[in-house]
């Protein structure tokens, strides 16, 4: 027993370590967001802020940092891509797991190899096709590439499908239903564990997405969370308290979901990684 | 547009069918019914994907620079440039600071899930907090950092308190400026290792450990011999995707530093010779070869890993 005591000290004091490495760069981020730019002069990084309630930083990113507009921006691409995903998803989940078709093993050959292409290498090429159909600098064309190319998804609603019993079809069959109704009444309805999972992973990785926002969409006004905060750079570069602001208005929507749905996030992205 | 080509599969499959086929009209609609369902899917894959690489790879042979209508074939040339111009192949360099840092980012992240596995007090929120910057901004990430590792800032003052007084540049140093990045990476991307990690000891079957705490084997011990063992499938594919990763790092750098002298990436020099100096041409190349890597190593872990899970179909 005596042995034990100094592992187990050990082993606390190693998970109060990495507790402490995660939260004290988010926690002091958290504290400047609410300074004065005369407690900011002091320089003292460590040293609370006077009172927690002080929201101009938070004001000051609203109004000249865009966040609203960005916001909005990011809802509409999230709403728009999830529904596409899904959507997408599901349908060529039931077509590849319902169907026996000849090319069958091509295409699953076909999704299979796209998961190897790095994303953003290839902007290089994809920004041609984006610019050809006239989707450069509007939201479509984010949309579209969220949408179209989510393998991960057709993953996740394959594994599930397939524990769909297929004699559910069937007597759907018997009492007259089409392969659309029975996608739409039997199908649709069984995979809601799969579409939870799909809303969430595909839900954090568009919000959080920087580079193909920054790339499609150069104008202000189109600006979603990552790239409006991005731009804080230039107006506030040495206003770190305007900066923390922003920051901690991209960091707190994560942080709900997180704490509200922390099993269902878990299972998500061990599901997504793990495919 | 897709929900009404289901629609129409409905109608023409409970319209009365045309009278020479009566006998077997559900047999003839079921060849083309999931084409219906696949067409939207395979043509937003081919348009995205699949044409991209196409065009990338023919571009790669030419010296175009995006914008103008006419590019000259110029066969292996920005090849030869990528690798034997110095300052395009350096950024390899810069990559084996990323693949030090993921091989310390396994390491930690089987720690961690190793102790956690084990009965902890308040284990639900220390794996909330190990797991959470996984699920950040990539944006806000490089900003808390930024702001930790300025001079005087929150890092030094930290170490200051502990007794090292000095302040370092750790952006600044061109020395130091890789391995601070790489820390972020670990940062940022171990909670996703972890969270594997801990899911998989978890199903290791208990009566295995427990027997051999009944033999007397001590935790490291179990560790060792049965449970790292046991989740092997899951860390080997942990490394190949951090071999992968440690070539695509791209968010953090730019962000933080711009990319700027030795932090700059493949993908960071890839893009900017693309966008920034309309090498188009020889952006494509280095793109190719990344993608021919990435591609190696993947083949490479299915070679060595045999999938233990149903294959899809």
């Amino acid at each position: 027993m005596s042995a034990r005591l100094p592992m187990a000290a050990l082993k606390y004091l190693s998970l109060v370590a990495a507790a402490a490495v995660v939260l004290l760069p988010l926690l002091t981020m958290f504290g400047t967001s609410f300074k004065t730019p005369e407690e900011m002069a002091a320089g003292d990084v460590l040293a609370l802020p006077a009172s927690w309630f002080n929201l101009e930083n938070y004001r000051i990113a609203f109004a000249n940092g865009n966040m609203l507009a960005a916001f909005g921006n990011t809802a509409f691409i999230l709403l728009f891509s999830i529904t596409g995903t899904i959507l997408i998803g599901s349908m060529s989940a039931y077509a590849i797991d319902r169907f026996a078709f000849r090319a069958k093993k091509l295409v699953l050959a076909l999704f299979l190899v796209a998961t190897l292409v790095p994303g953003v290498t290839t902007q290089v090429a994809t920004f041609e096709v984006i610019d050809a159909f006239g989707l450069f600098d509007t939201r479509w064309g984010p949309i579209l590439l969220f949408m179209g190319t989510d393998i991960v998804a057709i993953y996740i609603f394959l594994q599930f499908i397939r524990n769909i019993p297929v004699s559910l079809d069937e007597a759907a069959r018997m009492d007259g239903a089409g392969s659309f109704t029975i996608y739409r009444r039997v199908i649709l309805p069984l995979l809601k564990p799969a579409i939870a999972t799909v809303v969430i992973i595909k839900g954090i990785t568009v919000y959080n997405e920087f580079y193909i926002p920054f790339l499609y969409m150069p104008s202000e006004e189109l600006g979603v969370i990552s790239t409006s905060l991005f731009r804080f750079k230039g107006p506030f570069g040495a206003h770190w308290e305007v900066i923390s602001a922003g920051a901690v208005l991209v960091i707190l929507p994560t942080l709900v979901i997180f704490l509200a749905l922390q099993r269902f996030v878990y299972n998500g992205f061990t599901a997504g990684a793990t495919k | 547009m897709t929900p009404m080509t289901g629609l129409s599969v409905r109608s023409a499959r409970s319209a009365p069918p045309p009278a020479r086929h009566a006998a077997t009209p559900p047999r003839r609609w079921r060849r083309v019914t999931p084409w219906l369902y696949l067409a939207v899917p395979l043509i937003m894959l081919v348009t995205f994907t699949y044409v991209p690489v196409v065009s990338m790879i023919s571009y790669s042979f030419t010296d175009w620079d995006g914008v103008s209508p006419d590019r000259s074939y110029v066969g292996l040339d920005n090849y030869v440039q990528l690798f034997t111009r110095p300052e395009l192949f350096s950024v390899f360099a810069t990559s084996l600071f990323y693949l030090v840092a993921s091989f310390a980012q396994i390491a930690l992240a089987l720690y961690f899930a190793a102790v956690l596995s084990f009965g902890t007090r308040l284990r639900g929120f220390f794996k909330g907090v190990i797991f959470f910057p996984y699920l950040l901004n990539g944006v806000a990430v490089a900003f808390v950092f930024l702001y930790l590792f300025q001079p005087g800032g929150t890092l030094d003052q930290v170490l200051r308190l502990v007794g090292v007084d000095a302040e370092i540049l750790w952006l600044g140093n061109p020395d130091l400026a890789n391995v601070s990045l790489s820390g972020v990476s670990v940062w940022r991307f171990m909670g996703l290792n972890f969270v594997l990690f801990l899911g998989a000891i978890q199903s290791v079957p208990s009566e295995l450990h427990e027997a051999a705490m009944l033999d007397g084997a001590s935790r490291p011990q179990i560790m060792w011999h049965i449970i790292i063992p046991s989740i092997r499938p899951i860390i080997s594919l942990s490394v190949i995707l951090g071999v992968a990763g440690a070539l695509s790092v791209f968010e953090i750098p730019y962000i933080m530093t711009g990319g700027s002298g030795e932090t700059k990436t493949f993908v960071i020099q890839t893009v900017k010779l693309a966008f920034q100096f309309n090498k188009t041409g020889l952006a494509s190349a280095a793109a190719v070869v990344l993608l021919v890597v990435i591609l190696l190593i993947t083949w490479v872990q299915r070679r060595l890993v045999p999938e233990e899970r149903t294959p899809s179909t």
